[in-house]
């Protein structure tokens, strides 16, 4: 399970726009580079990153191999209810890691 | 009464000169320092990054470090918080000290080493290799507990060769392009390389995650780098030749406050 780090503000009122933001600890190998050995190092991006609230999705961004080592990404919400925010990145080689946190709307 | 009101306003005047005195001498006393932290010549986009946990991508190694506090190694089963307990309060302004002293090497150790010492002497377990993500995640989550204090070279005797052998490093030309740190750090600090602005290179937040590298690494990795830059051959890791220097740069940023883990262009 790679790390990761998710702030989601807690003190929401109804209307407001809040900002989620999500670092996770990943390598965005691009597959353009060398190794020590010659060989070319293969490509391990993250895809895709979806947001959901209760299953509906509220944010979704597609990754590509110019994105930086340890992506972040930080988006704008209208928290209208209270509810479970869940974070996927899917990703090379089968790579799938999904967080939750909980949204709590004043 | 024409007498009273001219020795007032003398009295305001002289009072005035005063004023305007502890004024020039208050802003003097906040130029004297004239050294700058290379978080001071970083772009604002890069400062905010340091500043904001919830963005710095070192708090990431250093969520692990906390793990790694708190879990057993070696055949004895101790964690750090065994001997140490919270590193919140155990480890407070720790590495602001370091390199420091160790009797039974008779020679300086980083913080690093020390991580390592302590697991092998203590935990009875393997030493991590230099620059694993282990050590550095250790080494960042222990650095953090000092975060703001004043860097504190130890005032120990038995430093004074090393650190001597170190700021004699630092004058040192070395490798193909025959240069000295100095040269860069202080004659030319302020000014560009290429497209890079040249620190006074004061080691206030290492590890550091520098956003070259994509990753966190040790002060032992910046100064390879900078032996690399200037065609020399660079001491191994852990070599005396690194802990000297790194030593002498503790002494020089004396003061100065930790803010470790920071984030480097």
């Amino acid at each position: 399970m790679a790390r990761t780090l998710i702030t989601v503000p807690q003190d929401a009122k109804r209307g407001d726009v809040v900002e989620i933001r999500v670092l996770m600890a990943h390598p965005m190998e691009t597959g353009y580079r060398v190794g020590s050995d010659g060989k070319r190092v293969p490509r391990n991006i993250l895809r895709r990153f979806t947001c959901r609230l209760d299953g509906e999705v509220v944010f979704a961004a597609e990754l590509f191999p110019a994105v930086s080592a340890n992506p972040y990404l930080a988006f704008p919400l209208r928290a209208e209810r209270s509810g479970t925010l869940s974070f996927a990145w899917e990703g090379d080689g089968g790579f799938a890691q999904t967080e939750t946190a909980a949204l709590n709307v004043a | 009464m024409r007498r009273v009101v001219a020795a007032l306003a003398l009295g305001v005047f002289a009072s005035g000169v005063l004023a305007s005195g502890v004024l020039a001498s208050g802003s003097a006393q906040a130029q004297k320092d004239p050294r700058r932290s290379g978080f001071d010549d970083m772009s604002p986009a890069t400062q905010a990054m340091q500043q904001d946990d919830t963005q710095n991508p070192a708090m990431l190694f250093v969520a692990d470090g906390e793990n790694l506090w708190k879990r057993p190694a070696g055949s004895d089963a101790k964690t750090c918080a065994s001997c140490h307990g919270d590193a919140r309060t155990g480890m407070r302004g720790v590495a602001a000290r370091y390199p420091a002293f160790d009797a039974s090497l008779a020679r300086p150790v980083t913080l690093g080493e020390r991580l390592n010492l302590c697991r092998v002497r203590q935990q009875k377990a393997q030493g991590w290799r230099a620059e694993s993500p282990d050590l550095l995640a250790l080494e960042a989550y222990v650095a953090l507990q000092s975060r703001g204090q004043a860097i504190t070279s130890p005032d120990d005797t038995r430093l004074a060769p090393f650190r001597a052998r170190g700021e004699q490093r630092y004058r040192q030309r070395i490798g193909q392009l025959d240069l000295a740190c100095g040269q860069c750090h202080d004659e030319h600090a302020g000014k560009r390389l290429g497209g890079s602005a040249i620190p006074q290179g004061h080691p206030t937040g290492y590890p550091i995650y520098r956003l070259e590298w994509q990753a966190l690494g040790s002060l032992q990795r910046r100064l390879r780098g900078c032996y690399a830059g200037v065609r020399a051959d660079a001491p191994p890791y852990g070599a005396i030749e690194l802990v000297e220097l790194e030593l002498y740069l503790a002494s020089r940023a004396a003061g100065m406050p930790v803010e470790s883990p920071a984030v480097r262009p």
